[in-house]
């Protein structure tokens, strides 16, 4: 099989695979994630000075802390 | 500014670090322009905050309001704006060997619109900063998508600004500087109980990157360090920079009601710092309405290489840097917040709200940068710390 070939298999057998994959922490089990206190940035106005605090005065700068959380429900 | 820098004698390159701190505000203003808080598959929640914050360290006093609201139509759209100002007194450690303390004011407007179509969420926005000798603009997309039942969510972003540098002592003087920012997060269910957050930026800069006030520390004779030192020499800093930073993040939920969380940052840039940012925090809600937070910061940095503390000659090397935030240094940060739940059952429009204070102490520690306050003897300067008060009160309404 030509390596170009193998690629494309290898591709469509992962996308495949990607297609299947089931959710391991289904939709009733996420209790906990839906908990206000599973969130990353639960107050933005506050996270946003913080990190602004830092970034005057450190030299790094980027990926700062987390985002998002909670259990991804509507 | 102007009286401040009128009572400087001797040289015209006064120094007044208004500029320093602009200059990573615009940086902040691009991050963040990126950096807000999606989660694909859902809206940002309808919200209002006003918050007082204040930072007091090293001299340096800024404090001023920051209002924050968003209105969605609880279907596709959100909208957000923001009003922040910085309002500066200032005698920090350079401003007292270099010049004389000053006031200075920055007001930043910014606002975002967030579209949500199935399980991809995009946003656009838009930031102005603004002060006597900096302005800043700043754009920035990004668009979110969840996946495998919203386990994962994958964040890709892009922004840029554009900021036009000018000086209260050289009325000829005008520069621009640019910056672009690339930005990738996964955000990941991993159990019932745990979440992980992973982020990369990278972050160009291209353009006038230094102070204009700032000068270097310079000896009067090459030979004999016995003579003294000056502060004649403006800096010279490279006019690109480009910079990595990769982190993680864990959030668990423990058995009884209560969160730890732990967290990890790398960064590198081309200018040689290497920096490192460990994080830990633990979260617990107290007799119903109020919520308890402590957490532990630790920051540890190498210096620039084109950093000195004191140079030998003033044309010593190419690039030339006395700022102490590109020195070699680390900090510490034990912070303590408070939530107080006010509207447990809502009122009229309103679904609930509640009233905080956050407040964080910093604690800063520089390996190679002294303290040259009374202008002591080469080889006699101590190194230079300080630690500084950071207190943010605000109030939140959500409907």
């Amino acid at each position: 099989m030509k390596p170009r070939a193998s690629l494309i298999l290898s591709l469509v057998l992962l996308l495949s695979a990607c297609s299947n994959i089931e959710p391991w922490v289904k939709p009733y089990e996420r209790a906990y994630l839906a908990d206000p206190i599973m969130s990353f940035g639960r107050d933005p106005v506050s996270d946003n000075y913080l990190s602004h605090v830092y970034q005057v005065r450190e030299g790094a700068r980027g990926a700062e802390g987390g985002h998002g959380g909670g259990c991804g429900c509507n | 500014m102007e009286a401040a820098v009128a009572a400087i004698s001797g040289h015209a390159a006064s120094f007044t670090p208004a500029l320093s701190i602009a200059a990573w505000l615009r940086v902040t203003t691009v991050l963040l322009a990126v950096a807000s808080p999606l989660r694909a598959g859902v809206l940002p929640e309808d919200r209002a905050d006003a918050m007082y914050h204040s930072y007091d360290g090293g001299g340096v006093t800024i404090d001023g309001p920051s209002y924050l609201i968003r209105k969605g139509d609880n279907k596709n759209f959100s909208v957000s704006a923001n009003y922040y100002v910085d309002s500066i007194s200032s005698a920090s450690i350079d401003v007292v060997t270099q010049g004389s303390p000053y006031n200075e004011q920055r007001t930043q407007w910014s606002g975002s619109v967030d579209y949500l179509h199935a399980d991809t969420s995009m946003s656009a926005s838009y930031s102005y900063s603004d002060e006597t000798d900096y302005t800043a603009d700043s754009y920035g997309l990004s668009i979110s998508q969840s996946m495998f039942g919203d386990l994962t969510t994958v964040t890709l972003g892009y922004s840029r600004g554009d900021d036009d540098i000018s000086s209260s002592v050289d009325p000829d003087f005008e520069d621009t500087a640019d910056h672009q920012n690339f930005h990738i997060s996964l955000s990941q269910v991993l159990t019932k109980k745990l979440l992980l957050s992973l982020n990369y930026d990278a972050i160009t800069d291209e353009g006038y990157l230094q102070n204009p006030y700032r000068n270097l520390r310079v000896l009067n004779d090459p030979n004999d360090p016995s003579a003294g030192y000056n502060f004649n020499t403006p800096e010279r800093y490279p006019n690109t920079r480009t910079s990595n930073a990769v982190s993680a993040n864990f959030l668990y939920h423990l058995p009884f009601r209560a969160a730890v969380k732990a967290g990890y940052r790398y960064y590198t840039d081309d200018w040689d710092i290497d920096a490192h940012t460990a994080e830990v925090g633990y979260i617990h809600p107290l007799w119903g309405k109020w919520m308890f937070e402590v957490n532990y910061r630790y920051y540890t940095q190498t210096n620039a290489d084109f950093y000195g503390d004191l140079f030998a000659r003033p044309d010593q090397q190419n690039f030339m840097a006395r700022d102490k935030e590109l020195s070699e240094f680390e900090d510490h940060t034990v912070g303590f917040a408070l939530s107080y739940e006010v509207l447990e059952n809502g009122w009229g429009y309103f679904n609930r709200a509640t009233l905080n204070l956050k407040y964080s102490h910093i604690w800063f520690d520089y390996d190679n940068f002294t303290d040259v306050r009374g202008n002591p003897a080469v080889g006699q300067e101590p190194r230079y710390d300080f630690d500084a008060d950071v207190i943010q009160l605000f109030g939140s309404v959500w409907y």
